[in-house]
């Protein structure tokens, strides 16, 4: 089980979220050529090592998340909130919800 | 083989005699017995039979290990197959039974196939079975699996019940701060250190008493009861009977717990097993060190055990093993057990393989009267259902050689210890090979966890200890708390060196020496693979078998790794080792599943309406993980007459139908039209509050991903609906847009599915129907809720509710959402009214029936393959504004003309019927994939024959005019059809507009 | 070679066994092969057999850096069926079969290819007509198929949960009777015995460090033992394709790497003499009896992106949990082990065997779940690919540019999300 600490729930079971994918993919404005969307939605480096991913809270408070992972260990280095506002918020709040 | 119950000392009570049966005789134990402790009392010495050879097995150690005597315990649908003797607790009116022979195991015909042995070499198999003997003849699987028809039944072990398992489980979940696996000194040591420092220790235990090693040993008793007295008093909570049998990521740990299969007569509220999901912020496995057999010949035959199996009958369950001992030992630790067994009346040999052994050893046997010979070995066991005599051999330079033979009723070997590293290596951590202490001892981690005591190679009891608390003040420091002092003891602890000592032979002496008894590999065997070339460990494994059985290599794999390194001519660890998997060892599937079986399998959603509806006489299909009317049947009703009155009901009257299920998602925020613009292929921008519109959403490929209607409730909320099977999809698509792809949109989405009931009212007479329910009748009147209109208002009784007009039946329709809680009330009076005019409840086989007259499309259709195009939609999706899917949709495959398109079909004689999932084919070309399929069929009852809905090349316009095939070869064959627009029934939508 | 026959083992067992040769050699590497294919799997050592044996080209090298068939040949549960739907996949699938079915003889190496009927069983009428179209067109593009009703079912397999209290009640069951099981570990072997007996060097603990290239060639492979120069070279290394495909600096791949546990239970007499399939309410869940008499399941991914050959608990779980509801009686059998393969998983659930930017580098990947009973016809095709340098026409959409032509071989209707296609 990997344990995953929420940024917003504290550390849950990943049986709690769903994996959405590869965090470090730029999806192109609409109107963006069909190059740059079969690029963004087809090709994956898919990273042996530390990549940035992005989980959903699906059955906790539904934010989606990136998550900093192993994908060979499964160790998990960092979180922070998808959301960039969010994410700078929740870094200067005074009391981020703490692991446990 | 004389086994005696002594008359004091162990762990059992003599004053609960139990009587139990073992093939079909009654014998009996005492509480606090084993079933093998018990039938060694008993004298019962044939218990199992080997998988291959099917030659005679007993017992071979005292715990988990166990290779020989696994039997069959319990009858009927209670059954177990290839229980442990060793592990199974005795309990009053236990059944056990051999397994893997007929008649029993003690006379087993299958054991003719030992005569045949030297055809049965390892890997065998893969060389012949293929076609004719001798030469292997012929094509094709044919001859193959007539032999796999015999070589099956030969195979398995014990035999499994075909009725339902009758017991039940739990799942359960734990938190701790450090949990201890092993009651042994070290996980003793560490479970009173780390609660003794504040903090949440759980300690757990495979066995049903605490104490691991020490039980082993003499007069430990009273002692060890103030050491659990102490780790009570400390807080820390300990788990017998339980096994932590898989280490898993995020440190926690699989544990299974037996809580009745100790027990007589379980109590009816008890689960026999709980399957525990335990969260540790640090592990500590103390897991203790299992003793190693040495191969030989006719290492197999009842009476040989390891040394260490002996004294753990002698001390825990005061069973001498055996009068006439010969022990065979490679080290130290089996002398201790020679004097405790010379003291309980046997006579001892011991013969140590090695040229020399310290003082303090010798005295011990000197204590023991043992005859000790240095430099000796067991070399062949004689005696066929058991041992009576034993060859010996004799070290002459660097060879074996024959050196006499001895009679005796009981071998005890120890050929050295392996740590049990098992469950370190479920976090992919190798193990390290230690030439000193010839074992491989844990390897380093990173990870929150230490190994500690004989698990560690650790082979001194203080030192157990000592390592114990060492860990446990890593522990303690890991979590925050104060840095310990202790330093952890090095490995090993013997006073003098173990001598590596892994097979004996003589040259030219034929042996039966087994390295996995269980699966009769023997020392052969891994030679013959080396032959062959299957020289990496793994290879080894697979080829031989070696180590697959159910004790998953914790018997043979050293033997067989030192084996293959002696052909090989490296050391051990060249030869690497086997990766230990989950679980430690075996866990039923009852267990693992929980609670989570029959209807309790997955999650039942019901709609508000469910009691309703089946009070009412629906009968309930599957719609994922909901429960949906499907028809409502009259008396004498089929599903048939029922859906076909429903819908031609529908068309004439009013009709009822419950579509809660549809996913329903509030979209709130001044940028909501511009989210919705986006995510819809068609135009969004522009739709007027009060009104609702159809949209198709793409996925990013350009496929169509989903379908519903939206309704514009006020300036920035709208009100969303999705089909029933994609409801949380879009759902967390929507999150998932907003929160990474656009999170300048200031929009928020939130599921409100569960909170807003559906009921479709459906039929030229719907409106009246509405008119009798809402407060005010004149707020749905045409002019003021014209088609693809939108209402927020009430119902009688003040219930809040939302109507929009708008129609999957092609009738005069309205979707009603009221907050579900009010919806059975409401679903009264709805039906009241609609029973007045003649209408009718109906469900999906009816909604079925009415859709496909009308070519609407469904999940049938959007099957994540098709474009808007296909789907005959084309038009809607706009070129004047991007969108989800606009840049992909286009590709070159995508836009070519001749795609399947959606067309509806009519059996060309009417009276014919046919089916969904049949091939479209050219009358000239019924073969290959045709020129379409077919997704849904009804029988129109406006049309009064049979219609359906498909793809087809090209589309209507190819096809218009020619006889097509509708081809089912798995059903009904073939049937002449014509091809008609999807829109079959009222294409210009006047009953729907009008 | 001494051929492997009822004689030869008569003769060994005579003879204490000293008759018999190695499987395969264990060569050095030379510097240079006509062809090199990295990855000593099912789909690396077939395609190498198929060289030799359909296109005469036996200077070959196939890498591993392990032990051949350490990777998911003997990782999978064994599974091999046709029952695949859509153009190119039905083909390919089809033609695997029929080389399964007479594999053992081809190779003179038993690998217990047992034709045991693949059993899908059905829940809903609607779930039926889906499956209908899918061996409909398996029977018309001719092979098997048939929908079995309840009475059939129950005749067939008296002991799966026919319960109407059940959460999903069987009403039936597509089957395909050619489809069955197999012995993974001995096709790695019957393949890499029969390519080395033509002259293949099958090179084990050898691992590709680096790839050597000019714009437009590779010109060799960095590697533990030297380099090693192919004048064409085929990728076959599955869930590592991504690791190979960087070393070589091409970029992004439509593949994902992720887990897929596999379990076995403790051998027992014969229980169960189909595979059988159970797919309802998001469960995804395979089922068969070993001949060792273990058994063999498996069900859905982890759900994560990862290359650890281990799996974790809720999937153990939930595995169990459909095992007893189908086969109510397995809840006293006891699971003996559990492990996890990296499985390459592409993104619309089909496989890449296809030409690359480099004009002599040839790519074998993105098998999914698929890759065990792919195995002989992918080494079919893949050798067809490299000794002719052009695609046969079955694999012609099994390219890296069918995406950007609007071909998705999506036999499940999932979507571009590679955890979607398990």
């Amino acid at each position: 089980m990997l344990r995953i600490p929420c940024p917003f729930c504290g550390t849950r079971d990943h049986s709690e979220f769903s994996y959405g994918g590869d965090a470090s993919v730029e999806y192109p404005a609409l109107e963006a050529p069909a190059e740059a969307w079969l690029e963004a939605v087809f090709q994956r480096d898919n990273i042996d090592g530390v990549q940035l991913e992005t989980w959903q809270h699906l059955h906790g408070c539904r934010m989606w998340i990136v998550v900093e992972r192993d994908t060979r260990s499964h160790e998990i280095h960092s979180v922070r909130p998808a959301h960039e506002g969010l994410a700078s918020a929740l870094a200067q709040s005074a009391d981020p919800v703490n692991e446990s | 083989m004389t086994a005696t119950r002594l008359a004091k000392g162990g762990y059992i009570d003599r004053d609960q005699l139990l009587n139990f049966t073992w093939d079909g005789r009654t014998l009996h134990g005492h509480a606090g017995d084993s079933l093998a402790s018990a039938l060694l009392a008993s004298n019962q010495q044939v218990l199992g039979r080997s998988f291959k050879y099917h030659r005679p097995r007993g017992l071979m150690s005292a715990g988990v290990e166990e290779s020989g005597a696994l039997v069959t315990i319990g009858r009927g649908d209670h059954r177990d197959a290839n229980v442990r003797a060793t592990t199974q607790e005795l309990y009053a009116g236990l059944v056990a039974q051999g397994q893997n022979a007929w008649p029993s195991v003690r006379f087993d015909a299958g054991s003719i196939s030992n005569l045949f042995g030297r055809f049965l070499a390892a890997g065998f198999y893969y060389k012949t079975f293929m076609g004719l003997p001798p030469f292997e003849w012929g094509s094709g699987t044919g001859m193959w699996m007539r032999y796999e028809k015999i070589i099956r039944k030969a195979a398995g072990m014990g035999e499994a019940s075909r009725s339902p398992d009758p017991d039940h489980y739990e799942h359960a979940h734990g938190y701790c701060d450090v949990l201890v696996v092993g009651s042994g000194p070290a996980g003793r040591g560490a479970a009173l250190t780390a609660a003794k420092a504040g903090v949440d220790v759980i300690l757990v235990e495979q066995e049903a008493i605490l104490g691991g090693d020490t039980l082993a040993q003499p007069q430990a008793a009273d002692n060890l009861a103030d050491q659990i007295k102490a780790l009570k008093g400390a807080g820390v909570r300990i788990m017998a009977r339980t096994t932590a049998f898989g280490l898993y990521d995020g440190g926690v740990a699989g544990l299974l717990e037996r809580v009745t299969d100790h027990l007589a007569e379980p109590p009816m509220w008890m689960p026999r097993q709980r399957c525990w999901t335990l969260r540790a912020r640090y592990t500590v496995l103390a897991t203790g060190a299992l003793e190693r057999h040495v191969a030989f010949g006719n290492n197999d035959r009842p009476g040989i055990m390891t040394a260490n199996a002996a004294r753990v009958y002698l001390n825990r369950f005061a069973v001498r093993a055996g009068e006439n001992i010969v022990i065979a030992t490679n080290n130290d630790s089996a002398y201790a057990g020679a004097a405790e067994l010379a003291q309980a009346g046997a006579s001892i040999q011991i013969l140590d393989a090695r040229k020399s052994i310290p003082d303090a050893i010798r005295a011990q046997a000197a204590d023991a009267h043992a005859a000790l010979r240095t430099g000796a070995a067991p070399l062949m066991a004689h005696g066929a259902k058991g041992i009576t005599a034993l060859d010996i051999a004799g070290q002459h330079a660097a060879n074996w050689r024959e050196a006499g033979k001895t009679d005796c009723d009981l071998l005890l070997v120890s050929g050295g210890w392996s740590p049990v590293v098992n469950l370190l290596s479920h976090r992919g951590v190798k193990p390290v090979w230690d030439a000193d202490l010839a074992c491989f001892v844990p390897g380093q981690t990173n990870e929150p966890l230490s190994m500690a005591g004989s698990a560690a190679g650790i082979w001194n009891d203080n030192a157990c200890l000592l390592s114990g608390q060492a860990a446990a003040e890593r522990a303690v420091a890991h979590l925050g708390g104060a840095q310990g002092s202790s330093a952890a003891p090095a490995p090993g602890g013997w006073q003098g060196a173990i001598t590596p000592l892994y097979e004996v032979k003589v040259p030219g002496r034929q042996l039966k020496s087994f390295v996995d008894p269980q699966h009769d590999v023997t020392t052969e065997d891994i030679r013959l693979a080396h032959r062959e070339g299957y020289v990496s460990v793994e290879h080894l494994k697979r080829y031989t078998t070696l180590g697959m059985a159910t004790d998953q290599g914790k018997m043979g794999n050293i033997i067989g790794l030192a084996l293959m390194a002696e052909a090989l001519g490296k050391e051990i660890p060249q030869v690497g080792t086997t990766t230990f998997r989950p679980p430690y060892t075996p866990v039923s599937l009852g267990a693992l599943k929980g609670r989570n079986v029959g209807n309790h399998f997955r999650a039942l959603r019901r709609t508000p309406l469910h009691e309703w509806n089946l009070e009412h006489g629906g009968t309930m299909t599957m719609a994922g993980l909901w429960h949906r009317p499907w028809y409502f049947a009259r008396s004498g009703e089929t599903i048939g007459d029922a859906y076909v009155r429903e819908a031609q009901t529908v068309r004439r009257t009013v009709g009822l139908c419950d579509v809660t299920s549809l996913g329903k998602i509030a979209i709130q925020g001044p940028d909501s039209t511009e989210l919705l613009n986006r995510i819809y292929s068609n135009p969004f921008a522009k739709l007027p509050i009060g009104k609702a519109r159809y949209g198709i959403m793409l996925r990013d490929d350009g496929f169509v991903m989903d379908d519903g209607t939206t309704w514009h409730l006020r300036e920035s909320e709208y009100f969303m609906t999705t089909t029933t099977a994609h409801a949380g999809k879009v759902m967390a698509f929507l999150e998932e847009l907003l929160q990474t792809r656009w999170t300048d949109l200031r929009v928020h989405v939130t599921s409100v599915s569960e909170q807003w009931a559906g009921v479709a009212v459906a039929g030229p007479k719907s409106r009246q129907v509405l008119e009798s329910c809402v407060e005010n009748p004149a707020a749905v009147s045409d002019a003021n809720l014209p088609f693809m209109g939108v209402l927020e208002t009430t119902l009688k009784g003040k219930v809040p509710c939302r109507i929009a007009r708008i129609s999957f039946s092609g009738e005069r329709a309205f979707e009603v959402y009221l907050p579900s809680d009010f919806c059975p009330d409401i679903m009264d009076a709805l039906w009241e009214s609609a029973r007045s005019m003649n209408g009718c409840l109906y469900g999906l086989e009816a909604l079925g029936a009415l859709r496909i007259e009308k070519g609407h499309v469904t999940g049938a259709e959007l099957d994540g393959r098709v474009t808007i195009e296909d789907a005959g939609l084309g038009r809607m999706a706009s070129d004047k504004k991007p969108y989800i899917g606009s840049a992909l949709r286009k590709r070159p495959d995508m836009a070519r003309d001749n795609r399947p398109r959606l067309v509806g079909i009519f059996p060309r004689d009417r009276r014919e019927i046919f089916n969904a999932g049949s091939l479209l084919c050219a009358p000239d070309h019924i073969e290959g994939y045709g020129e379409g399929w077919i997704t849904a069929v009804t029988h129109s009852p406006a049309l009064g024959h049979w219609i359906g809905l498909g793809f087809i090349s090209g589309g209507h316009s190819q096809w218009h005019d020619k006889t097509v095939v509708c081809a089912d070869p798995i059903r009904k064959g073939n049937t002449a059809v014509e091809i008609v627009s999807p829109h079959m029934f009222d294409p210009d939508g006047e009953r729907m507009y009008g | 070679m001494k051929p492997y026959s009822a004689w030869n083992v008569f003769r060994n067992g005579l003879s204490r066994q000293k008759g018999w040769e190695r499987a395969w050699r264990d060569p050095e590497p030379k510097t240079e092969y006509d062809v090199v294919i990295v990855g000593a799997g099912l789909h690396g050592l077939a395609s190498a057999y198929y060289l030799a044996k359909n296109h005469g080209i036996t200077n070959v090298a196939v890498l591993d850096k392990g032990w051949l068939g350490s990777g998911n040949a003997g990782r999978n549960t064994t599974i091999v069926r046709s029952n695949y739907m859509m153009p190119g996949n039905r083909e390919f699938y089809e033609h695997s079969l029929k080389l399964w079915e007479n594999l053992s003889h081809e190779l003179n190496y038993n690998v217990m290819f047992s034709q045991r009927a693949h059993v899908s069983l059905l829940h809903s009428p609607a779930a039926r007509d889906g499956a209908a179209r899918r061996y409909n067109t398996m029977r018309l593009t001719g092979a098997d198929g048939e929908l079995w009703d309840l009475p059939t079912l129950k005749r067939k397999i008296p002991h799966l949960n026919y319960s109407a209290d059940s959460r999903f009640p069987i009403i039936g069951a597509t089957v395909q009777p050619r489809a069955g099981t197999a012995r993974h570990d001995a096709v790695a072997w019957g393949y890499a015995r029969g390519a080395d007996q033509r002259g293949v060097d099958i090179i084990q603990n050898c691992e590709v460090t680096g790839v050597e290239r000019t714009a437009n060639q590779v010109t060799g492979l960095k590697t533990s033992r030297g380099i090693i120069r192919g004048r064409k070279v085929g990728f076959a290394v599955a869930g590592n394709t991504s690791r190979l495909w960087r070393m070589a600096e091409l970029g992004k791949l439509p593949i994902e790497s992720h887990k897929l546990q596999a379990f076995v239970s403790e051998p027992l007499k014969p229980l169960l003499d189909q595979v059988v399939v159970f797919g309802v309410g998001g469960a995804h869940f395979y089922i068969s009896q070993s001949d060792k008499g273990g058994m063999v399941f498996g069900g859905d991914l982890d759900w994560y992106k990862s290359y650890a050959q281990r799996g974790n608990l809720p999937i153990v779980q939930d595995v169990a949990e459909c095992a007893t509801s189908i086969l109510p009686c397995l809840g006293r059998v006891r699971l003996l082990r559990h492990w996890a393969g990296v499985m390459d998983m592409s993104m619309d659930g089909s496989a890449f065997l296809c030409k690359t930017p480099l004009s002599n580098l040839y790519l074998n990947a993105g098998w999914n779940y698929g890759g065990f009973k792919a195995s002989p016809a992918s080494g079919w095709y893949f050798a067809d690919l490299i000794a002719n340098d052009r695609p046969d026409p079955v694999i012609l959409n099994h390219a890296l540019s069918r995406f950007e032509r609007g071909i998705n071989i999506d036999e499940r209707g999932a979507g571009p999300d590679p955890k979607l296609h398990g």
